[in-house]
């Protein structure tokens, strides 16, 4: 071996660089995270369906506030049609968060795990939390 | 020719880890065992290969000389392109890693009228080349987002300045988009350049094609097909925890894209992308041009048995003597 320390050296770099996640997760039980429907008033509702499925809300809540927001502010239109034909207001502090008031235990724990930082909050205002 | 195999070797990969999850249902396979796989033949590959170089003797000082030695006290030297101290040498490595320096001296030569021969410089490898590789060094460290919980505050702010133009939803990352280009236009390069499409190789086109069939499945997964993105972290923590799970409704194309990067690191050692250790072992750039300042012993010399003049002479002067021949000692 010829400049074998420095090729040593470069190796065991190299090695922890790529096993760094092994080494930083050690010990360290990774949970899925539930997002939380407890507040009082998911709890107070006969039928506990979001505007659209649970299925659908997963998937494509991003995009489907992103709508909103171009409708509501774009062309003026504040109602929103459900699949079921459900009418609702298109607003994400008065309709999402009246029900979702927990917006740690509901957006924050997905959002958090997988590193995904919404600008929601640049503009809108956190929901009452604490009042509730 | 070389291009059209690649290209159905890629799309064959892709269509095993489809059909592998979609029809025979392999999630285990496809999804841990395969990965793990490819991440040991990676690292034991990569660390052989290596050792091997490790163990070539290089005798002698071969570096590329691009400028003026180290001469004369008042000739100026070319300290970067030729260098002479170990200082020089790293910042000739750093420059060559980080910023592709010799790329950037590329010339094309050509002939126009009259007839005139004429030089100029081509900058579009330099700049296709950099954007490829720092691209894809930014969306590998964006991938560790799924392997590690928490995760560390640098990538929120990696991420924040990928995503700072805000299209759309989920936000476009530019690195994502620019890697696809720049594979795209490296592509296109060995295609439309004669002189470059005649030394092309099946092996050339088919890691091109890998790491495109890698992005394209990546953008298509977040933009456009969506897949679970907490299931998907769930998996890939499971890997990274050494304790694997596969959660259920994950999307097929998930496990192709996975399969298409593990294809991938498992090919590293054997190809030429294994450059990404090369370049750090490469005598033409990592030694000083120190040869008029050193003296380089060859590593394998070994003591060679002469018999000197004065020896054979010892041996034979009375003969010589008797023969008339001269003799320098009496």
């Amino acid at each position: 071996m010829y400049n074998g320390g420095k090729i040593i050296v470069g190796i065991a770099i190299f090695v922890g660089l790529f096993v760094f996640p092994i080494f930083y997760n050690m010990g360290k039980p990774s949970a899925m995270p539930e997002p939380k429907l407890d507040t009082p008033v998911i709890n107070q509702l006969d039928e506990k369906r979001c505007v659209e499925s649970a299925d659908y809300m997963r998937a494509n809540h991003m995009q489907l506030l992103d709508e909103w927001r171009d409708s509501v502010l774009r062309d003026g239109n504040f109602v929103y049609e459900s699949s079921n034909g459900k009418k609702y207001v298109m607003s994400l502090q008065n309709t999402c968060m009246h029900c979702h008031s927990n917006k740690k235990e509901f957006c924050d724990s997905c959002h958090t795990y997988a590193n995904v930082k919404p600008y929601c909050w640049s503009c809108h205002l956190e929901s009452k939390e604490k009042a509730l | 020719m070389n291009a059209i195999l690649s290209l159905f070797a890629v799309i064959g990969l892709a269509l095993i880890a489809f059909i592998g999850v979609k029809v025979a249902h392999l999630e285990f396979l496809f999804g841990t065992a395969i990965p793990y796989i490819a991440l040991a033949v990676f690292l034991i590959g990569v660390i052989s290969r290596v050792l091997k170089w490790g163990r070539t003797p290089v005798p002698f000082r071969i570096p590329t000389t691009c400028g003026q030695q180290q001469s004369l006290p008042w000739i100026k030297q070319s300290k970067l392109d030729n260098p002479s101290t170990g200082a020089g040498v790293i910042g000739r490595m750093f420059l060559e890693v980080f910023l592709f320096r010799s790329l950037f001296s590329n010339t094309k030569f050509e002939l126009r009228e009259g007839p005139k021969l004429a030089y100029s410089s081509t900058r579009w490898l330099w700049l296709g080349g950099l954007a490829f590789h720092w691209t894809f060094f930014v969306v590998l460290i964006r991938h560790l987002r799924l392997f590690t919980e928490p995760v560390p505050g640098f990538l929120h702010s990696i991420e924040a300045l990928d995503g700072f133009l805000q299209v759309g939803i989920p936000g476009v990352l530019i690195s994502g988009v620019v890697l696809l280009f720049a594979a795209t236009y490296l592509f296109l390069r060995r295609v439309f350049i004669p002189s470059v499409r005649y030394i092309s190789l099946a092996a050339d086109y088919f890691p091109l094609f890998l790491i495109m069939g890698v992005a394209l499945s990546g953008i298509l997964m977040r933009y456009v097909v969506r897949v679970d993105i907490v299931s998907v972290k769930m998996l890939t923590m499971g890997l990274a925890s050494l304790s694997p799970v596969v959660p259920e409704g994950i999307s097929a194309i998930f496990y192709v894209h996975l399969f298409l990067v593990s294809a991938l690191f498992a090919y590293i050692p054997y190809s030429k992308i294994m450059h990404l250790g090369g370049v750090f072992l490469s005598p033409t750039r990592n030694l000083a041009n120190n040869s008029r300042m050193v003296r380089h012993i060859n590593p394998w010399n070994y003591p060679v048995e002469v018999h000197t003049y004065e020896e054979y002479e010892n041996d034979f002067r009375e003969k010589m003597k008797k023969a008339g021949l001269p003799v320098e000692k009496e």
